[in-house]
């Protein structure tokens, strides 16, 4: 076996102690009808094939694109410090500090993580992690309504469609209501929250609302009058949520500045690697009065028999192996190798580096709207960004898809993420990072204007025929002179 | 040195000095946030410290060696399986393909991850006897929640809308009644039989139209495979309802037990006890489901699939209607499934039934041994766990659980898992797992016959220990009565400490 010890002689020696012939002994409680008919999987391979293997499928994989891809996962630099620290065995070999004794390694470094993002966002309880963005304000929702003893809450259009989804899969199995706050159709507040028909929403004395879900930054990029979206909620009776990037919040205004009761957000961009997806690191923060309706692991002070200062799992009677049924959520395993990764990059860049992180992000950013405006394809919306934003693009999946093949990844075309939103339709949205290099976003305003221009071509050439709504564009390309 | 002592460290906040650290990140121009109004802008910088690199390295390693890891010792916390963390699983995870891939990659940049998944649940399906498999869950608790939340959508899909109870064993994990509540159900507790087993009259008796859902652990949480087995199972199709399995403890039976085709609908898989990926000091895990026939169509959105081509896409929003929907963002904690695969193709099949019968052997030879020194109350061969307790000895020394488990610490082992399952007076839940040395095991024989003859004659040495950690016992009241969750250095306020 790859990673026993076991020589047969340690193997004759424990069934002789046990008393047993053979190992089949030990299963005699599997009754006879229900044995594994067999198990058919691939040869077992020496550490040689495998890591060729493996390397292999990575290869496979395309990262050498230019990239404008966020859309709720974003590329940054990672100081090579965080991942070296993380490659300790004591911390990652380890597991929930069950025995604080022999694990203050862990507890202090998610004590300092709580810390870190008290201060982040502003307010004073964060939990140990979530597993994403998603989850955590799938969680955030569930506790507004824990709190507020009320059934429904409403989610901005303007949050992630993925967290969105995922509050609604949540919500279902909780025979809780979610509905949406449409955003703003057109004008200078094109894109973000419509307060209009928040307030109306929330005047439905019938349906009171536990919470109100708003992000900032919006998926779409935007900035949302979180102040005012708070004064509207709290009116109402309802909580605020507030759904965080968490390295906008060196410069933006943070939740506890604008009055979020709870803050949730994805904390990819502190020093995590995308992964496809995860692992990432769900944030969930919330004000004192909150403490108790927080869920998973919480990690505090106190001192030892001794006197000394020394931290603990505490308030664990929230949790489910301790309160089975009436916990405060089902989670067990959190992400703490994850919020270790944020914690060491925090400490890492420091405060004027996450500034500077997020300022030149937002630097990046304008240079891109300019880029991308003189190659023809302008922002959707006037709002006030960061460093994300959605710009008009005629077919847009199709110049996506040509881009490609120029080594450009263009973002996200809006319409795979939101397809039965017809404002989206021919829409792009693009990011721009402390990593993202002036040449590169030349390189996509060329490649962008040539396609919109060979766009333009075509239609003239022959209208109805380039560049059809929903056909393959790359017909298209090929009756192309 | 800081008031903590001379072994704890201090916080990053107090190694914070103003001016210290930087360079990491180019400045940006002067003007960069001018374009956004001020009222949005944040009124005051973070009050993040600022540290050093050297300082920082230190900082962190110095915390490091203040845990106890599978790298650093025996780790035998029942129902978690403490097992080996391969360390080309870390170096496969870091490949840039796979470290790299944006989660919203188009399909033609993400084939090999893209294949990956999808190998990797094939290979879980075969594993578990079931027909597909998601891996979108990110732990055991989230696999255990989409498992419900399909059971949940199947019988509404069917008109059956009466089903608002789940069954489960009063020595189930904790998680298995909370999922129950999050979907929606109310959980009925089922006392187990004397032997440890699952009460089939009890089980029966609480079966009916109002059941969605049994939630079986098997083996179950102390370590026995449930014996009948197949009379629970076809109780619990004859009412209407559906059996999920947790397979938090699925490392004792691969190979020789597969819980699709023993009539299981539905069961989770935690890749970090059963396939070796590490426990990251509390996560994160990855916890893939896997499903028979009838929940198929209920699976969460996005599936990876193979195209007629042999080229893998994901699933398209909407394209599965039934799907119970998104249980997260993005496909899954691919990171971790990256580990996961590498595990199951270093072992193959042999392999993996090799793991089960080495982790119970281990398990038995522990029981065996200890069966003089603690009470073992279940006397039947165990799965990859068993339970031991300390009754006789609190009766006999006034010692309890608590103290073994701390003493342990001193003789440099991780205690198992104490109180747990609840239905055991004074529990030990101990799990050696496959990849420990008999000497090992053999020395934690030794370590409880040492400790439990030190209960005997000097009982105060129990409960004090322990005393060789770099702290003691914890004030635990204290931190739950006045909870101090964050550094307050920065505000002024009570600081407990400083250098």
């Amino acid at each position: 076996m790859a990673y026993g010890p076991h020589t047969s002689e340690d193997r004759a020696s424990m069934l002789a102690a046990i008393g047993v012939a053979s190992v089949d002994d030990l299963f005699a409680d599997i009754p006879p009808s229900l044995r594994a008919s067999g198990l058919e999987l691939p040869e077992p391979e020496s550490e040689v094939d495998l890591s060729d293997r493996l390397r292999t499928l990575s290869d496979r994989n395309r990262v050498d694109l230019v990239s404008f891809l966020g859309a709720g996962a974003y590329r940054h630099f990672v100081p090579a410090v965080v991942d070296q620290l993380l490659l300790r065995g004591e911390f990652y070999t380890a597991y929930t500090p069950y025995q604080p004794e022999i694990s203050q390694g862990t507890l202090q470094t998610i004590y300092e993580y709580q810390s870190l993002l008290a201060e982040l966002t502003g307010l004073d309880v964060v939990s140990a992690s979530h597993y994403d963005g998603a989850t955590a304000t799938a969680e955030a929702a569930l506790m507004a309504c824990r709190a507020t003893r009320r059934q429904r809450i409403l989610i901005s259009r303007g949050v992630h469609p993925h967290y969105r989804q995922t509050v609604c899969t949540y919500f279902g199995g909780a025979s809780l209501e979610a509905d949406e706050i449409p955003l703003v159709a057109e004008g200078p507040a094109a894109g973000t929250t419509d307060l209009a028909a928040l307030e109306r929403m929330l005047a439905d004395g019938d349906r009171p609302v536990a919470g109100v879900v708003v992000a900032n930054p919006s998926f779409l990029g935007l900035l949302e009058p979180m102040a005012e979206i708070g004064r509207v909620a709290h009116a109402a009776g309802a909580l605020f949520v507030s759904v965080v990037e968490p390295v906008s919040l060196a410069v933006l205004a943070s939740p506890g500045e604008y009055g979020a009761d709870i803050a949730a957000g994805e904390g990819q961009s502190l020093g995590i690697p995308l992964s496809f997806g995860g692992p990432y690191l769900g944030i969930l923060a919330c004000r004192d009065a909150l403490v108790r309706q927080i869920p998973g692991r919480l990690i505090g002070m106190t001192t030892d028999v001794d006197g000394r200062r020394a931290f603990v799992m505490t308030l664990r009677a929230r949790e489910q192996d301790i309160r089975r049924e009436k916990a405060s959520s089902n989670i067990c395993t959190n992400q703490a190798l994850c919020a270790l990764a944020a914690a060491v990059y925090l400490a890492s860049i420091g405060p004027h580096g996450l500034r500077d992180v997020a300022a030149l992000g937002a630097a990046r950013a304008a240079q891109l709207e300019r880029a991308l405006t003189e190659a023809g394809a302008p922002r959707l919306h006037s709002g006030p960004y960061l460093n994300e934003f959605a710009v008009r693009v005629p077919n847009a999946a199709e110049v996506h898809r040509r881009l490609l093949d120029r080594g450009v990844l263009a973002g996200l075309p809006l319409a795979r993420l939101e397809p039965a939103d017809p404002t989206l339709a021919d829409a792009l949205l693009v990011c721009a990072t402390e990593v993202t290099k002036p040449a590169e976003i030349a390189l996509f305003g060329r490649a962008l204007g040539d396609e919109i221009e060979r766009g333009r071509q075509l239609s003239l050439e022959s209208p109805g025929v380039g560049w059809p709504a929903g056909s393959s564009g790359r017909q298209a390309g090929e009756v192309a002179p | 040195m800081t008031a903590a002592g001379d072994r704890l460290g201090p916080t990053l906040f107090e190694r914070s000095r103003p001016g210290r650290g930087g360079g990491k990140i180019p400045h940006p121009p002067k003007e960069a946030l001018a374009r956004i109004p001020a009222d949005r802008l944040r009124a005051k910088g973070p009050r993040l410290p600022e540290i050093s690199e050297p300082e920082l390295a230190r900082h962190y390693v110095h915390l490091s060696g203040l845990n106890y890891s599978v790298d650093t010792g025996f780790y035998p916390l029942g129902s978690c399986t403490m097992k080996y963390n391969p360390k080309i699983d870390e170096w496969a995870a870091r490949l840039p393909g796979f470290a790299s891939l944006h989660p919203l990659a188009p399909d033609e940049l993400a084939q090999g991850t893209l294949q990956l998944l999808w190998e990797l649940e094939q290979a879980l399906a075969e594993i578990g006897g079931m027909k597909a498999v998601t891996l979108q869950p990110a732990a055991g608790a989230q696999g255990e929640l989409t498992g419900i939340l399909m059971v949940r959508a199947y019988h509404h899909s069917r008109g059956d809308v009466e089903r608002t109870e789940v069954l489960v064993p009063d020595s189930a994990h904790g998680t298995n009644p909370a999922t129950a509540s999050m979907a929606g159900f109310s959980t009925v507790t089922i006392p187990s039989a004397p032997d440890g087993g699952v009460d089939i009259a009890a089980f029966t008796a609480a079966l009916g139209p109002h059941t969605a859902a049994v939630m079986i652990t098997n083996p179950s949480t102390l370590g026995l495979f449930e014996s009948r087995l197949c009379e629970l199972l076809e109780a619990v199709h004859a009412v209407g309802a559906l059996a999920y399995m947790d397979g938090a403890n699925l490392n004792a039976i691969m190979g020789r037990f597969k819980p699709g085709e023993a009539g299981f609908d539905v069961m989770h898989f935690n890749v970090h006890k059963t396939f070796g990926t590490p426990h990251g000091g509390g996560g994160p895990g990855a916890g893939p489901v896997g499903v028979g026939e009838k929940l198929m169509p209920f699976l969460p959105s996005p599936r990876v699939l193979r195209e007629s081509d042999g080229k893998f896409r994901m699933e398209r929003t909407g394209e599965r209607p039934q799907s119970i929907g998104r249980m997260r963002a993005f496909a899954g904690n691919s990171g971790v499934l990256v580990r996961a695969y590498a595990y199951i193709r270093a072992h193959g099949a042999d392999g993996l039934r090799e793991v089960s019968d080495d982790a119970v052997l281990a398990a038995n030879y522990l029981k065996t041994r200890l069966a003089g020194i603690l009470d073992v109350p279940f006397e039947r061969h165990c799965m990859h766990e068993f339970v031991a307790s300390a009754a006789t000895l609190k009766s006999e020394t006034g010692i309890r659980t608590l103290d073994v488990a701390k003493r342990l610490i001193d003789y440099g082992f991780h205690p198992p898992t104490i109180y747990f399952p609840l239905t055991v007076e004074e529990a030990l839940l101990i799990e050696p797992t496959e990849t420990e040395t008999l000497e090992t095991l053999d020395a934690f024989v030794e370590a409880l016959r040492r400790i439990v003859a030190e209960a005997h004659d000097d009982p105060e040495l129990l409960h004090s220990a322990p005393h060789e950690t770099p702290v003691r016992r914890l004030d635990e009241t204290m931190a739950a009565r006045q909870p101090n969750l964050k550094w307050r250095a920065m505000t002024g306020s009570q600081t407990p400490c400083p250098d």
